[in-house]
């Protein structure tokens, strides 16, 4: 029932990412869905949680619902931008589309020949619905922060799957994709720091000098 | 020895982030290519163990593709070093002068420089799923900050789109690797994990269905960093933006990297019995690349655009060798490694002609004999060296994938091929051509020229006597690393080494290609 509650939050913000026009809500709604995230493996295997899992889990929600959230905070103060303005689909279209979504993902789920995913029926396709709002939100959004935070819901989704099918990766090799997940989004926050320095905004429809 | 080889380039790059003098980095930068150079002629001798339960290990196609990371690493090195010497003497020379663009601090450039050797060779040893995702993510990681060396706008575009899209992609990889794990959950006994021998082991036994979407996020994901077309998107862009030195190696280096990841999925269908599956996808993706970059480089304007267009169809031509198996399958091993040296030869060349000409516009680049003797005489043998003519080592290769498709039938396939490579020898030959021979323009005597003029004289040329002043001293640095990459180039044509034949014939086995 909680685990339940939890895997519908998830897919909530989700949803609110793909409506807020506010980044500073986004920020906190990808915080809330890293916080979240980190609860699946715990609630999935509660009360035998081994001491691999809880490094895992423990390492990912203070990257992503707190290192992610400064990292993207300070990216939001130096580029001096508050709102998503002009994104390439509507908010309200991407909430139907995101709706939409989660009618697919629920489809794929079903189709998937799983013979027991942990826990809840619901795991697969939340994380099915995770990975496809994180690719919709890095396709319609214009600004950079907006893409980072696409990229971030398109990984919680992969891991979630990871998590739902209890897939047992060696503890060094887990932590070795943590690390590149996290030094992912610091070269991408530097990155966006110069791109504000350089074009005086972070909106990527400015990056058009490069074409043929 | 294994530890050894990630190690030394690991810890050096680490070192040279924080070393502030810059002669004594770029020392450390020319003695860690050198002894990972050595280590790495060590293991080729004698094949180290495999350490680490296995994880890491050299296995036969990883020989080949070390052997070529780390000697064109070397060459390119050499290279760099010249570069930044006289990049830092401008700096200093001119300190008034209004430059263009600034560049990133040497040590940030030197330290990820390393840490990209480093990753790449992680890639290559790494005999686990998980593990080699980790190496791939790192290569992006490491190389980001190269091409954003020379800081203006254009070189930041490329830089973000590198980011997101080779990230995007990898990230869709990362969901391949655990749909893997489902794949293996229904092997009777359990505990198999995703190292690639255990898997390759149990490969009959796994969930067909599974281990096909595998493949396919696999293709997708390392495909995106392969740049095979469509996902090709981020390549021209990062490629002409970058150093030339950092796109030698991105393209002679990177790319292999990730075709490697992209071979080992290949072979685990294979040893799994749905060979066709793969080599049909690897098919449609090369076609698909070879006929991008046959569009995209006639009339090209840019000539290391030009360049990075032909990587797409090579890489192509790989990822259609490696899917027509046979005969093809060692040709492609071939291809990796001829294609490795001319493209980074040619990348070289253009770095000496943009030092010259400040631009990378065609046109006004034109006159490169008359200025530029040695890298025209670079230019001219890249040419021929890339577009697969004899006696070079890239036509040999070319011809046999030539012959994997005869030999299977596929006669659309081979019309396609052909024609394609027609297609693209002519187009590069009318953009390079006109390049060396042409007259020149005198690019900084235009400059000063109001702008009405410019165009004018660009169509009458500069006198004669104007072409002698403007003649620039090509330094040793600029010239050795090339030239040595030609002579390669040309070896590889007339003979293949027994050794390197053995070598790629065991890689190629080993990779399922000869069924």
């Amino acid at each position: 029932m909680w685990f339940d509650s939890v895997l519908v939050l998830i897919v909530l913000t989700g949803l609110w990412l793909l409506g807020s026009s506010r980044l500073l809500a986004c920020i906190q709604a990808i915080a809330l869905q890293g916080l979240l995230l980190a609860l699946i493996p715990i609630m999935a295997s509660w009360p035998q949680v081994s001491l691999r899992l809880g490094v895992v889990a423990s390492v990912s929600l203070v990257l992503k619902a707190v290192v992610f959230p400064l990292l993207l905070r300070r990216a939001i103060r130096t580029a001096g931008i508050r709102r998503e303005i002009e994104p390439l689909v509507g908010f309200t279209t991407s909430i139907l589309l995101g709706i939409a979504l989660w009618g697919l993902a629920v489809h794929i789920a079903n189709r998937l020949p799983v013979d027991s995913p942990q826990g809840s029926s619901l795991l697969v396709p939340v994380a099915v619905f995770t990975v496809l709002s994180g690719l919709l939100l890095i396709v319609s959004r214009n600004t950079a922060i907006m893409q980072v935070i696409g990229y971030i819901a398109l990984e919680n989704g992969v891991y979630a799957f990871g998590w739902a099918f209890a897939i047992e990766e060696p503890l060094l090799v887990e932590l070795g994709v943590l690390l590149d997940v996290f030094a992912a989004v610091f070269v991408m926050g530097i990155t966006i720091h110069h791109l504000s320095r350089e074009f005086d905004s972070i909106e990527t429809d400015q990056l058009t000098s490069l074409k043929d | 020895m294994l530890w050894l080889l990630l190690a030394v380039p690991v810890v050096a790059g680490l070192v040279a982030l924080v070393l502030p003098w810059s002669v004594p980095r770029r020392m450390l930068l020319l003695l860690t290519s050198l002894s990972h150079a050595g280590l790495t002629a060590t293991c080729l001798l004698r094949t180290p163990p495999a350490v680490w339960g296995g994880w890491l290990a050299l296995d036969p196609p990883g020989r080949v593709f070390l052997a070529v990371t780390s000697f064109l690493f070397l060459v390119v090195t050499i290279y760099t070093v010249g570069y930044l010497v006289r990049d830092a003497k401008r700096a200093r020379e001119e300190p008034d002068r209004e430059l263009p663009f600034a560049d990133a601090p040497e040590a940030i450039f030197t330290g990820c420089y390393l840490l990209f050797l480093g990753a790449m060779t992680g890639v290559i040893v790494s005999q686990h799923w998980g593990l080699m995702w980790v190496a791939v993510e790192a290569t992006t990681l490491a190389s980001a900050p190269l091409i954003y060396f020379h800081r203006h706008a254009r070189s930041l575009e490329a830089t973000w789109k590198y980011l997101l899209i080779c990230s995007v992609g990898i990230a869709l990889a990362l969901l391949g690797n655990f749909f893997l794990a489902v794949a293996v959950r229904g092997v009777p006994g359990g505990n198999v994990h995703l190292s690639i021998a255990c898997l390759e082991s149990h490969a009959g036994e796994l969930n067909p269905l599974w281990l096909r979407a595998a493949f396919l996020l696999l293709l997708v994901g390392y495909g995106t960093k392969m740049g095979l077309a469509p996902l090709h998107t981020w390549l021209p862009d990062a490629h002409s933006e970058a150093p030339s030195m950092v796109s030698a190696l991105l393209s002679g280096v990177l790319l292999n990297c990730a075709f490697l990841a992209v071979l080992r999925g290949h072979a685990l269908l294979a040893k799994a019995g749905m060979a066709e599956f793969s080599q049909d996808l690897l098919v449609l993706f090369g076609l698909l690349s070879l006929a991008v970059a046959a569009v995209f480089i006639i009339n090209q304007r840019d000539y290391k655009r030009l360049l990075a267009y032909s990587s797409v169809e090579h890489m192509g031509i790989l990822a259609l060798g490696a899917g027509i198996g046979g005969v093809a399958g060692f040709g492609c091993l071939l291809h990796a490694v001829n294609h490795s040296v001319a493209k980074a030869l040619l990348f070289l060349a253009a770095g000496n002609t943009l030092a010259w000409s400040h631009t990378k516009s065609t046109l006004q680049s034109r006159g490169v004999k008359r200025v530029l003797p040695g890298t025209a005489l670079l230019w001219l043998i890249g040419l021929f060296a890339i577009s697969g003519s004899p006696p070079f080592g890239t036509f040999l290769s070319e011809f046999t994938i030539l012959k994997g498709i005869v030999d299977a039938g596929r006669w659309w396939v081979c019309g396609f091929y052909l024609g394609s490579l027609s297609v693209i020898f002519v187009g590069m030959s009318a953009v390079i051509l006109p390049m060396v021979y042409g007259e020149p323009t005198g690019s900084e005597a235009r400059d000063q020229l109001p702008p009405e003029l410019q165009t004018s004289e660009q169509q009458v040329g500069l006198p004669a006597q104007a072409c002698a002043i403007a003649r620039r001293h090509e330094p040793l640095w600029s010239l050795a690393p090339p030239l040595l990459l030609a002579a390669i180039a040309l070896v590889l044509g007339v003979y293949v080494p027994p050794q390197l034949s053995l070598w790629l014939q065991h890689a190629a086995a080993s990779l399922g290609a000869y069924r």
